[in-house]
């Protein structure tokens, strides 16, 4: 594939992600995940997990954040500004025509109904991305992983702690065992 | 004139949105609603609902909203600039750590910490997403959407038995909702 096949590719796609993104943030990382690593092999698992927690970790809107970290990683800087077009201009475009006749839209019934039922099908893309990310790190047969995944959930769900702390906790922690691991090692040889 | 304060309030709006989605609220009410009197609070609430029923995230969908009632389409064009600009600048220097040093010892270490509580709060998410679909407000058996739960149950055999595009999923789900409710 040459660049401008590649910048193409990168536009459609974050066009048409971000044109389908209903209820926020984490919606697009698992529809991203299907498109970029699941369907085009661009970006490996772990790769796509890295990118979203460095998404979380930046001010400003987390589908932004992330199809620039995605735009880049696959095609530089350009790539960058191609995929911020892409994700920008569907939100750009629905809200400029809707806030001409916005009081008609918000009380239409259908619109109302189509919205409802579609929220049923984000619900399940959602769950079913969950499923398999998570299948992943369990197959990993490590405890650490697991108990952390536990924990933010926990946390995340049960005692809605700001995801910035959880974020934060979870990398310090990473952090300090990865380091005690190198120490382990290197005493070991 | 008014181009540059628009662009200087989302900018603010942008970079102080830390934690994404309805943290940014409360900000950027301050800025278009207290500080500018650019929208009234009606218009602020009406702004919130759309943008739950439309795509894109709540802060780009304010700018190209109020952008579009001060200015027209540059202010619309102008705001969403202004809001997007910290998060470029900001993550496209962490991109650059990123792929310079993800070999590292420390940040293969902060990643192995961080890559199950993305999971996690993907998760939480997911989980918040399906009990509004399916209860609304709160789980009680008298307000379950049958209609939602029978697609809920279509949307995941059609991802996970036939590996359906998502998109179309989605796209299935609010067509058979609005059939289902002409039917009957």
């Amino acid at each position: 594939m040459n660049s401008f096949q590649t910048y193409r590719k990168l536009f459609a796609s974050t066009f048409y992600l971000s044109a389908f993104t209903f209820g926020g943030g984490y919606v697009i990382v698992p529809l991203m995940k299907k498109k970029f690593v699941d369907e085009l092999h661009w970006i490996e698992e772990t790769e796509m997990l890295d990118l979203t927690a460095i998404a979380q970790s930046a001010p400003g809107a987390m589908a932004i954040n992330a199809s620039i970290l995605i735009g880049y990683r696959i095609a530089g800087f350009i790539g960058a500004i191609v995929t911020i077009l892409g994700t920008v201009l569907p939100p750009l475009i629905i809200l400029s025509v809707i806030s001409l006749f916005y009081q008609t839209f918000q009380s239409n019934q259908i619109v109302k109904i189509v919205l409802k039922g579609m929220q049923a099908g984000v619900a399940a893309v959602v769950i079913d991305v969950v499923y398999t990310m998570a299948k992943g790190i369990v197959s990993q047969k490590q405890l650490l992983p697991i108990i952390i995944m536990i924990i933010s959930f926990i946390a995340g769900y049960f005692l809605s702690i700001n995801v910035m702390y959880i974020i934060l906790i979870c990398g310090v922690f990473g952090a300090v065992n990865g380091f005690h691991e190198e120490k382990a090692r290197k005493e070991r040889s | 004139m008014i181009y540059l304060q628009l662009f200087w309030s989302f900018f603010q709006i942008g970079l102080f949105s830390i934690g994404g989605g309805y943290a940014a609220l409360p900000l950027i009410q301050t800025q278009v609603v207290q500080v500018h009197s650019w929208i009234t609070m009606n218009e602020f609430n009406d702004l919130i609902t759309i943008s739950q029923m439309t795509p894109g995230p709540i802060a780009i969908n304010s700018a190209t909203f109020v952008g579009n009632q001060i200015a027209g389409l540059g202010g619309a064009i102008i705001s969403t600039l202004g809001c997007i600009m910290p998060s470029c600048i900001i993550v496209s220097i962490l991109a650059y750590l990123y792929f310079k040093y993800k070999n590292m010892t420390i940040l293969q270490g902060i990643l192995k910490g961080l890559r199950p509580a993305v999971v996690a709060l993907i998760a939480s998410a997911g989980l918040t997403i399906f009990i509004t679909a399916i209860w609304g407000e709160s789980i009680q058996w008298e307000t379950t959407d049958i209609t939602n739960a029978c697609l809920f149950i279509m949307a995941m055999i059609m991802l996970r038995k036939f590996k359906a595009d998502p998109t179309l999923t989605m796209i299935s789900c609010g067509c058979l909702s609005v059939m289902i409710y002409l039917v009957f």
